[in-house]
């Protein structure tokens, strides 16, 4: 795929041919972006293949092997998205909304599934989550609407009408029941308003009516004994508030976590990791993946990946200031936000700080759906930086 | 210029949207960053010893208990495993129903209602220290471990535990110096020797068992192996083990059979009683028992309340009760050892000494009377001895009323007093005195002051006087070694598992009593003469017996208790090695049942001379070509002559 709009605008009389290189960009490319995702896959397929060797029998690199492929198809697919102008996603916008409503609805006749929900289709290769797809989809056409909406009607009905349209596929992720992405969809449904300039006092009223949104659904609900949420749901939400109050419970496993991680210390135990090696850490290889490299690698390994993604987040944020045009700016302010809601959230998790939500660690957690999901939207970043820097370098037409 | 909607130029506020979300970004790493400090570099080491203590799991491999082997290494107690169900009650499950479910599962696995399981489990909560595991049921198959090791998290708290347990080849024999062992129980744990054990722990706690725990008992092993977060054990995770240390065997001063004939002895005669043999040079116990005796099998499971009261009901004859060292007999004229110590040493008489037997003394308005109402004439202190005369102890015991010289020597003999014998559960006895007589009567304990009475009782071993046949062999021992009071002891040696002696167990003797040789020799004469001379109290018993001996008969009136049988002898004579008591109650006189008794004994002890002597004597019957058939051993006593019965009162 090659930038048609650029090629068009090459003002040159000269015939030149364009070098490989130029036609994928490469120059214009965000390289600390670029090698900062690189790093994070490899550092996730590198702790994969030494904390799992185990964990399947009779083939020790089963989830190397997995991740290995994930990652490198979702930089190829990265580099592929970052050659389209994310322009014509905004085009795209009623289409790309439809597909990931119908996409989530689907599951919940045809999905396969796991652990009391229904989060994802089986095919033939691997399993497909339209929800981790979604985080990337619902930016990308909601931004579309919001530019689209700039121009018409109040300011309220435009903050409720992007609302309903953010909520609508939240919802049904949360009905699957998958509570963590629904809330990355939500996140990222207020940071594309927040963004497109929904006015401050708009947020103040989401803000307080999420607030009470919650004291209902933790207390006042369960009060009257109508509970909203999952038993098990809400005993993760709230158990990190007193991790130890039930060793054998939901805190028990964020306990685990802790230590697992404070026992790596400053260097980590590598091979010696018994915390994370001897199942004490449920979910080692997806969502408690942070522990796993607390424990082997120590603070100079946790500390480098945090690194990694403070870098990640700086990049796409800077590329929301650097963006040509409002739509860029929207889409990669709503999915940096996502990508560091996600982030903290995660590892608040694993430090203890913040709730069990199972929302996995983007590019370090085992999944092909995250994994391919995160990079399309780095590539979509990269697109956005791309035009930018081609716009700079006046090679278009306008 | 047209501009679509998406390019137009952004407004200027969106500089601070931007800026708040990269000032909250920086917050957010901010805090997981030093979250993350503070997990892994403050709090790094509690949280590493948090995962080490996590993954590791000991378990204590119990070591087996030393053997208890006889003088010759015929074992007397070693071990047999045995399998148990065992519970630990912090580990059941919380909820009452959950809890009763369990119960009743693992009830159903051994055959056991619910209501069984809960009785046995209150019985065993009272015997054992509090965190020791309960047992349910002891002896049960091998398939029941693979069962529940088949189904990890099924029964949590649940196990089945290879136990030692003690194992008595002899089954009775020597029951009451051996003891048993049990679980240590609370009150031991917080004081004594075995305070800061472990609760569950098997200690010694009667007889040898509990004197040479320290050496019996073991040292357990600790496995350390590495667990996951079910708790079970991962592949190839033995961390480290301390192999558990067996514990030493003891090695005992029994002569098994000088044991065997003892207890065979008071069995034949079916009447409650004890005996005790001993080396007199160095105080090696040789033989020690009491009937009725029990199996010390009972021990190894708890003993039901209806069991113990069988095993300790007097209607039994007290089974449990060790009559050899804690009973309170009066001896009888076994006494008179004493008295005649006592009488020569403070020059009250000499052997030459005559002294009138009229068959009574009067004292006051007391007639004390000879057994069976003998009149001896005159007599010396030899005679009186042979023929047992009460009257020539009566006097002198009259003599020495007042001035406590024949409780003095009793002490120093070692009547009532601590024997320092190597087994607990002795009792002290008493030696009446006027001291103690006239304290009791100042607190109105007693209708009368100490008279002359107590003490001419005293001399012929009647009265108040409370002893027992270990402290009575003690006396008789010192009087055969010429004044030393030994320590009896029934532990010999200690002996590694492998058999190599670790260390030698000699108390050394207590004391040394100085008793003039002449003294020695009369009292060891009349001893003689009373065992075995012409009309010696023990003629009709040892007349015949081919070993020269030394040994007194004693009669005791024990009301209501009949009479108190006793013989004590000191063999071979004039230098005897041994010394051996026997005791049996309502054993009419001291020639009807303890005498022959003691014989069995010493049979024993003389075997291989007696068969010497028999060869010897069946030459030279062949020599003769027929003489009589065979030395006669075994005396009845219809034989015996009148005046054989000494003791004091008559007892047909």
């Amino acid at each position: 795929m090659y930038a048609t709009r650029a090629r068009q605008a090459r003002p040159e009389l000269f015939d030149e041919r364009p070098t490989i290189g130029e036609r994928l960009g490469l120059a214009q490319m965000d390289w600390v972006l670029t090698l900062s995702a690189i790093g994070l896959i490899a550092f996730s397929v590198f702790t994969l293949g030494q904390a799992t060797l185990q964990d399947v029998p009779g083939d020790p690199h089963y989830y190397l092997n997995r991740q290995a492929i994930y990652g490198i198809v979702g930089i190829i697919g990265m580099v592929i998205v970052s050659r389209i102008d994310y322009s014509r996603f905004r085009e795209l916008r009623v289409g790309i909304y439809t597909f990931v409503c119908v996409s989530i609805a689907l599951v919940f006749f045809v999905g396969a599934a796991a652990l009391g929900s229904r989060r994802s289709f089986e095919l033939p290769l691997f399993s497909f989550q339209p929800s981790e797809l979604a985080k990337l989809l619902l930016v990308l056409a909601l931004a579309g609407f919001v530019i689209d909406g700039s121009r018409r009607s109040s300011p309220i009905r435009r903050t409720l009408r992007y609302l309903a349209l953010g909520l609508f596929p939240a919802g049904m992720v949360f009905l699957q029941p998958d509570l963590g992405t629904a809330l990355v969809l939500g996140v990222g449904t207020l940071a594309v308003m927040y963004f497109g300039g929904v006015p401050w006092t708009h947020f103040a009223v989401i803000g307080g009516t999420i607030a009470a949104l919650i004291a209902l659904v933790l207390v006042v609900a369960p009060a009257l004994g109508h509970p909203v949420l999952q038993e098990y749901q809400e005993q993760r939400l709230t158990s990190f508030l007193h991790p130890s109050s039930d060793p054998a419970g939901a805190g028990y496993q964020q306990d685990q976590s802790m230590v697992a991680i404070g026992a790596g210390q400053q260097t980590g135990r590598g091979n010696q990791a018994t915390q994370t090696r001897l199942d004490f850490v449920p979910e080692r290889s997806t969502d408690f993946i942070f522990a796993v490299i607390g424990e082997r690698y120590g603070f100079v390994g946790a500390a480098f990946v945090l690194s990694l993604y403070a870098l990640l987040i700086w990049r796409a944020l800077r590329i929301v200031t650097l963006s040509k045009n409002s739509y860029g700016i929207l889409v990669a302010g709503g999915l940096a936000v996502e990508l560091l809601f996600q982030v903290f959230v995660n590892v608040g998790m694993c430090l203890g700080i913040m709730p069990i939500t199972g929302i996995p660690l983007p590019m370090m957690s085992y999944g092909g759906s995250s994994v391919l999901a995160t990079f399309l939207a780095i590539g979509v970043l990269q697109s956005i930086h791309i035009q930018a820097r081609l716009s700079r370098q006046g090679r278009f037409a306008w | 210029m047209y501009q679509r909607p998406e390019d137009r130029a952004r407004p200027n506020r969106m500089a601070l949207r931007i800026a708040v979300v990269g000032g909250v970004a920086a917050a957010l790493f901010a805090v997981l960053f030093f979250r993350l400090w503070d997990l892994q570099v403050l709090e790094g080491a509690e949280n590493l010893a948090q995962a080490t203590n996590n993954r590791t799991r000991e378990l204590k491999i119990l070591a087996p208990r030393g053997k208890i082997l006889a003088r010759n290494g015929e074992v007397l107690v070693d071990n047999r495993t045995s399998l148990a169900l065992q519970v630990d009650p912090s580990k059941l499950p919380k909820q009452t129903a959950a809890r009763m479910a369990e119960l009743k599962e693992i009830g159903e696995l051994v055959h056991m209602s619910l209501k069984q399981v809960e009785n046995k489990l209150e019985e065993e909560v009272k015997v054992v220290a509090s965190g020791a595991p309960l047992t349910v049921r002891r002896e049960v198959g091998y398939n029941l471990i693979y069962y529940i090791e088949e189904r990890p998290g099924k029964f949590p708290g649940v196990t089945v535990e290879r136990v030692f347990v003690r194992n008595y080849p002899n089954e009775t024999e020597a029951a009451h110096l051996l003891g048993h062992t049990g679980q240590v129980d609370q009150e031991e744990l917080e004081k004594g020797p075995y305070k800061g054990l472990e609760p569950g722990e098997v200690v010694g706690k009667e007889g040898v068992e509990y004197t040479y725990d320290k050496y019996l008992r073991g040292t357990p092993g600790i496995s350390r192996y590495q667990v996951n977060a079910l708790g079970e054990p991962t592949p190839g995770g033995q961390l480290a083990q301390t192999p558990p240390k067996p514990g030493d065997s003891l090695k005992l001063t029994i002569n098994p059979a000088m044991q065997k004939a003892g207890e065979a002895a008071l069995a034949e005669r079916g009447l409650p009683g004890a005996f005790v043999s001993m080396n007199i040079h160095n105080g090696q116990i040789l033989a020690f028992g009491s009937y009725p005796t029990y199996n010390p099998t009972v021990w190894t499971k708890p003993l039901s309340p209806k069991a113990y009261e069988q095993l300790s009901s007097e209607a039994n004859g007290t089974p449990l009760f060790d009559r050899v060292i804690s009973s309170l007999y009066p001896t009888g004229s076994t006494y008179k050892l004493l008295t005649a110590l006592a009488g020569l040493e403070n020059n009250y008489v000499t052997g030459s000494t005559v002294v009138q037997d009229n068959g009574y003394i009067e004292l006051g308005n007391q007639k004390f009377e000879n057994s069976e109402g003998a009149v001896n004439g005159p007599i010396s202190l030899l005679h009186a001895f042979e023929v047992s005369s009460d009257v020539y102890f009566y006097k002198l015991g009259a003599r020495m009323w007042n001035n406590n010289d024949l409780q003095n020597w009793s002490h120093k003999m070692g009547i009532g007093d601590p024997t320092g014998i190597d087994i607990p559960g002795q009792e002290l006895g008493l030696v009446p005195s006027k001291k103690w007589r006239d304290e009791l009567f100042e607190n109105e304990e007693t209708e009368r002051p100490w008279s002359q009475g107590d003490d001419v009782q005293l001399a012929t071993g009647q009265g108040d006087l409370q002893t027992d046949p270990m402290q009575m062999a003690i006396a008789y021992a010192a009087l055969g070694n010429g004044g030393t009071i030994v320590t009896p002891h029934l532990g010999m040696e200690i002996l590694d598992p492998a058999g190599r002696a670790l260390k030698e167990i000699d108390p050394g003797p207590r004391r040394h009593v100085a008793i003039k040789p002449e003294t020695r020799q009369l009292i060891m004469e009349g001893l003689h003469l009373a065992a075995q001379g012409p009309s010696g109290t023990g003629h009709p018993v040892f007349g015949e017996f081919p070993i020269p001996i030394a040994g007194k008969t004693g009669t005791a009136e024990r009301p209501p208790n009949g009479t108190q049988s006793w013989f004590i002898s000191l063999a071979p004579y004039p230098n005897p090695n041994i010394v051996t008591a026997v005791t049996i109650e309502h054993g009419g006189f001291g020639v009807e049942s303890a005498a022959p008794a003691n014989k069995q004994i010493l049979e024993a002890y003389f075997s291989h001379q007696l068969e010497q002597e028999k060869k010897k004597e069946a030459r030279a019957e062949g020599r003769e070509a027929g003489g009589e058939a065979e030395a006669g051993g075994e005396e009845t006593y219809e034989e015996v002559p009148a005046e054989a019965g000494a003791g004091a009162g008559g007892h047909p």
